[in-house]
C-alpha cells in the first residue's frame, strides 16, 4: 500500500463527514441567495438561535452512539436543564453565574448517572435511557408544572444576537467598538458558544485515551479489551459527557426562550432529530466511527431544511415528509458497505 | 539453567466441568523461545489465556519471578510485561495503525494524546519489522490480513514484553515477513525475552524454537530440548490416548464403479485467501471426513458449499446442476438439496429462547403450509415424527430449546435438517462440547443416513471421529487438500502427519 497525500486519506476515512458538510454548504448558500435578506447578520442571527440547542443535544447523542448505543434520554435531559436553568438565571452576575455552573451541572450528573446504570446495571443504553428519560421529564414537572421562569434580561438579550450587540450590553470592548472586535462584530454569540464548547469539551475528549477508548469499544469491544484499555471508565465518561453537552443545550434553550417548559413532546422530538443529527452527520450507528463535529453539521442541515419552508412556497405540512426523504437518503449511502461483504454470515454478526 | 520468569504450579482450569487444564506445572525462561505443541483442545489456549488475563485459573499458583502474582485483566498482564497476541487479532479496526500500536499507553502532551510523536513511534516500529510500505495515519480496516498481523506485531513489540506470547501468530503471513519475525525474535532472545511460540507448523517450530512443550487433554505430558527427540516421537506424544468412543462398522470400501452416484464435485475452489484451490468429490451412500487443524479452512468450506460466500471461484458440480447455490434458502431447495450443521448450535443452529418444535420446523415450514399459513396438525406430525426418530429427551416441544442439554440440543439442528430431505449433509464439527453417549447416536445416525444414500461431508477437530466415521478422509492445509486417505489407511498418526503438513508417513 503506498502512503496516501493527507487531504485524499482525510477525505477517504471521513467520507460521510465530507458529504455532510459539502451537503450544508450547498443548502445554506442556497438558502441566502433564495432569501431576500441573505448573506445578511439579522438572518444569520435569527437561524443560529433557532440551531443551538439540537445542535447541543446532537453532539450529546453522538457519544452514545459511539460506543454503539443511543441515548433516549438527551432530550429530556436538555428539558430538565432547561427547566433547572429558567430557576435560576437571575439575580446578581455572580449568582446567574452560579446557576449556570448548577444547570451544567445537573446535566452532566444525570449523565454520570446514565452511565453507571448502563456499565454497573449491564443493562443496554437504550432501555436504561428510556426509563431515566423519563425520569428527567418527571424531575422537569417537578420543578416547572407550567411553562414560564425568571431569566435576567439582559443576559437573554446578549447570549441570542451578534458579538456586538454582547460587547454593548456589558460595556465590554468599549461598548462594542474597539478596532480589535471589529472583524467578530456580526458573528452571531450562539455560533460562538456552539464553536467554544466543542473546542473546549470535545477535542481535548477526542484526543483523550478515554476518548480513543469509546471509538475501541465501537468498533471492537473485544479488542479494546484485549488490549487493556479502560472500558468501564470510558463507557461512562462517554455518558457524562453527553450529560454536559444535553445540559449546554437545555441551558441555551432558557436563555433563548426566557423560560422553561416541561414538554414531553419536544423532549421527545429532540431525542429523535438527534439520532437523524448524528447519522446525518456521518456517525455509524454501528459505533466507533464519527464525531460531535458531524453532528453539528448533521443538526445544521436538518435545520436548514426546515428555514427553507419559510421563503419557498411550500405547504409547511410536507416538512416532515422532506425531512424524512433527505434522512432516507443521506443512511443510504451507509448501506453500501454491505455490497462489499464477501461471507454473507458477516452482515448478521 | 536461569530462573524460570514465568512458573506455574499445579494450575487447573474447568469450563462447566469439563476439564481445559489439570495440575499444570509449567516453566518458561528469560532468553528461551519455547514451543507449545498439542492436538486441538489440549489446553495451549487456555494456557496462555491464564497467562495473559483472560481467564482465571480454578486452582494453583503463578510465579512471576519467582514471585506470586495473579493477573485480573489482560491490562495487568501488560503491565507486568507479559504480551500476548492472540489469534483473533486485538486491533481496533476504525481507528488508525498508529492509534492501534499506542493504544493503551501513548505519548502526551500537556495530557493529550501526541499524535505527531505517535506517528513517529509508529514509523519506528514499523520500521523494526520491516513494514515501511504501512502508513501509521491509515486505518487498520483498510490493511490485508497479513498487515494486520505484523501491525499487532509491532505492537507487542512497542509493549516491551519481558514474555511475548505468539499465538498462530504466523497463519497469514507471507515468507518474507516470516523471515522477519524469525530475526525479530532471534534478536529479542539475545535481550532476555522469553517467546512462547505456539504455531501448528512444525516446520516452523523446528527453525525457531529451542524448547518444546507437548500439552495433551489439558495435561503437561513433557518438555524437552529442540533435538532431544524426532518428529515422530513429538506426534506420539500428542496423540497417545485411548480411542474412548464406539463407532458403528463401516461397510468394506467398494470399487469405484460399484459406488454411489456422484452428487457433488468441485474443483479448484478458491475464497480470498482462505480457501486456494480445493478439489473434492462426494458420492452417494458415503461420509468424506474433513481432517486438518482447527482454521485451515475447513468451515470456510462447508459455508461456500451452503451458498453463504460470495466470490468462490471453481468449478463445480452438484446434483446434475453446474454452480454453487446462491444462498442457504437455494440450497436446501434446490433439486439436489443441501443441509448444514452450522459451527456454533447457540447462534446459527438455534433460535435459543423459540420452543422445540419452531426451531425444528424452521427450515422446513413450506413442507408443513397450505398457502400462506402452517398447517398445525401437519407441523406436531412432522415434529412428533422427528423427535421420535432421533430420540430427543423432550418435556413439552413447546418448551424453548435452551431447556435442553447440549447433547440434545444438537439433535434438534440435526432433526431440523433433516426435516427437508437433503440428499447432501455437511456437518460442521457436530459433536463438540455434547456427551458421549449422544455423540455414539449421532456416529450410528450419520451411518444409517449414508445407508439410506445420502451423502455426508464431515469436519471433525477430534481425530478419532474421523477414523471411526469416514469413508475417505480429505486432510486441509492453508486452504489445500494435502492428503485423501482412504479406508484402512486412516490412522491416527497419518492424519496428524498430514495436518502438521510434514512427511511422516504411517509404518
Amino acid at each position: 500500500m503506498t502512503h496516501k497525500a493527507g487531504w485524499k486519506r482525510w477525505l477517504f476515512q471521513n467520507i460521510g463527514f465530507a458529504t455532510a458538510l459539502l451537503l450544508l454548504i450547498v443548502l445554506f448558500l442556497t438558502y441566502n441567495i433564495l432569501h431576500p435578506r441573505g448573506f445578511s447578520s439579522a438572518v444569520a442571527i435569527q437561524n443560529s438561535n433557532e440551531t443551538a440547542a439540537i445542535a447541543f443535544v446532537a453532539m450529546a447523542q453522538t457519544l452514545p452512539v459511539l460506543l454503539g448505543g443511543l441515548d433516549l434520554s438527551v432530550g429530556a435531559v436538555m428539558t430538565l436543564t432547561n427547566c433547572v436553568a429558567s430557576e435560576l438565571l437571575n439575580g446578581s452576575p455572580w449568582q446567574i453565574l452560579f446557576g449556570m455552573f448548577l444547570t451544567l451541572l445537573t446535566g452532566t450528573a444525570f449523565g454520570f448517572m446514565n452511565g453507571c446504570i448502563v456499565v454497573y446495571g449491564r443493562i443496554q443504553p437504550i432501555i436504561a435511557t428510556l426509563a431515566t428519560g423519563a425520569i428527567a421529564i418527571g424531575l422537569a414537572l417537578l420543578i416547572r408544572p407550567k411553562p414560564g421562569g425568571n431569566v435576567d434580561d439582559d443576559l437573554g438579550w446578549a447570549l441570542t444576537n451578534s458579538v456586538y450587540d454582547f460587547a454593548d450590553t456589558y460595556g465590554l470592548a468599549d461598548g462594542g467598538n474597539a478596532w480589535w472586535l471589529r472583524p467578530f462584530a456580526d458573528i452571531p454569540v450562539p455560533i460562538m458558544l456552539i464553536v467554544f464548547v466543542a473546542v473546549v469539551a470535545w477535542v481535548p475528549f477526542r484526543r483523550s485515551v478515554t476518548g480513543r477508548t469509546v471509538y475501541a469499544i465501537g468498533s471492537a469491544e473485544g479488542a479494546a479489551y484485549m488490549s487493556g484499555l479502560p472500558i468501564e471508565r470510558a463507557k461512562i465518561a462517554a455518558f457524562t459527557l453527553g450529560g454536559f453537552f444535553a445540559a449546554c443545550g437545555g441551558l441555551y434553550l432558557a436563555i433563548q426562550t426566557s423560560s422553561g417548559n416541561a414538554d414531553i413532546q419536544q423532549a421527545g422530538a429532540y431525542t429523535l432529530n438527534s439520532i437523524a443529527a448524528v447519522v446525518l452527520g456521518g456517525t455509524s450507528l454501528l459505533g466507533g466511527v464519527g464525531s460531535a463535529i458531524g453532528s453539528l453539521v448533521g443538526a445544521m442541515i436538518l435545520r436548514v431544511i426546515s428555514f427553507y419552508f419559510r421563503i419557498l412556497d411550500i405547504d409547511p405540512l410536507l416538512q416532515p415528509l422532506i425531512e424524512g426523504v433527505v434522512l432516507l437518503v443521506a443512511v443510504s449511502f451507509g448501506a453500501f458497505r454491505t455490497l462489499r461483504v464477501k461471507n454473507q454470515l458477516d452482515l448478521f454478526r | 539453567m536461569t530462573e524460570a520468569i514465568v512458573e506455574y504450579r499445579g494450575i487447573s482450569k474447568y469450563f462447566a466441568g469439563i476439564r481445559a487444564l489439570e495440575s499444570v506445572d509449567f516453566a518458561c525462561h528469560p532468553g528461551s523461545i519455547h514451543a507449545i505443541l498439542g492436538e486441538n483442545g489440549a489446553g495451549k489456549s487456555t494456557l496462555i489465556k491464564i497467562m495473559s488475563g483472560v481467564l482465571q485459573p480454578d486452582a494453583g499458583e503463578m510465579l512471576l519471578e519467582g514471585r506470586p502474582v495473579t493477573f485480573p485483566t489482560p491490562h495487568a498482564a501488560n503491565d507486568a510485561g507479559i504480551v500476548c497476541m492472540f489469534q483473533e487479532l486485538s486491533l481496533v479496526p476504525d481507528l488508525s495503525v498508529a492509534d492501534n500500536i499506542s493504544i493503551s499507553r501513548p505519548p502526551r502532551r500537556f495530557g493529550l494524546i501526541d499524535r505527531r510523536a505517535q506517528v513517529a513511534r509508529a514509523e519506528e516500529l514499523l520500521a523494526q519489522v520491516r513494514c515501511e510500505d504501512v502508513d501509521p495515519n491509515a486505518l487498520v480496516r483498510e490493511l490485508s490480513l497479513s498487515r494486520r498481523q505484523m501491525v499487532e506485531i509491532a505492537k507487542a513489540i512497542g509493549r516491551n514484553p519481558k514474555v511475548l506470547i505468539l499465538d498462530e501468530a504466523t497463519s497469514a503471513l507471507t515468507s518474507r515477513d516470516v523471515q522477519t519475525v524469525y530475526d525479530l525474535l532471534a534478536d529479542l532472545k539475545t535481550k532476555g525475552v522469553a517467546s512462547l511460540f505456539i504455531s501448528h507448523r512444525m516446520h516452523e517450530v523446528d527453525a525457531l524454537c529451542d524448547t518444546l512443550s507437548v500439552f495433551r487433554n489439558g495435561q503437561h505430558i513433557e518438555t524437552f530440548a529442540k533435538g532431544e527427540k524426532s518428529e515422530r516421537e513429538i506426534v506420539r506424544l500428542m496423540i497417545g490416548r485411548d480411542v474412548e468412543a464406539h463407532f458403528p462398522p463401516k461397510p468394506a470400501p467398494k470399487p469405484v464403479e460399484e459406488r454411489g452416484e456422484e452428487l457433488l464435485n468441485i474443483r479448484g475452489l478458491k475464497w480470498g485467501n482462505r480457501l486456494n484451490g480445493i478439489d473434492l468429490s462426494l458420492r452417494r451412500g458415503e461420509i468424506v471426513g474433513l481432517g486438518g487443524l482447527d482454521g485451515q479452512g475447513q468451515k470456510e468450506l462447508l459455508l461456500a458449499l451452503f451458498g453463504v460466500l460470495r466470490d468462490v471461484d471453481g468449478e463445480f458440480h452438484i446434483g446434475g446442476r453446474k454452480g454453487l447455490p446462491s444462498s442457504p434458502a437455494a440450497a436446501k431447495s434446490g433439486d439436489t438439496r443441501i443441509a448444514l450443521v452450522p459451527e456454533d448450535r447457540k447462534t446459527e443452529g438455534l433460535m435459543l429462547g423459540m420452543p422445540i418444535a419452531d426451531n425444528l420446523l424452521a427450515a422446513s415450514f413450506s413442507k408443513i403450509s397450505r398457502g400462506f399459513l402452517i398447517d398445525p396438525a401437519r407441523a406436531r406430525k412432522a415434529v412428533d415424527e422427528e423427535v421420535e426418530r432421533l430420540r430427543i429427551k423432550v418435556g413439552s416441544v413447546a418448551d424453548p430449546v435452551m431447556t435442553l442439554s447440549g447433547g440434545n440440543q444438537q439433535k434438534v439442528v440435526i432433526a431440523k435438517w433433516l426435516m427437508t430431505d437433503p440428499d447432501i449433509i455437511l456437518l460442521n464439527d457436530p459433536t463438540r462440547g455434547i456427551d458421549v453417549g449422544t455423540k455414539q447416536e449421532i456416529y450410528r445416525l450419520m451411518r444409517e443416513l449414508a445407508n439410506e444414500g445420502k451423502a455426508l461431508l464431515f469436519y471433525s477437530s477430534d481425530y478419532a471421529e474421523l477414523i471411526g466415521c469416514c469413508d475417505r478422509v480429505s486432510v486441509l492445509y492453508s486452504g489445500r487438500v494435502v492428503s485423501e486417505q482412504e479406508g484402512d489407511a486412516i490412522t491416527e498418526e497419518s492424519l496428524v502427519a498430514a495436518s502438521l503438513n510434514i512427511g511422516v508417513e504411517a509404518a
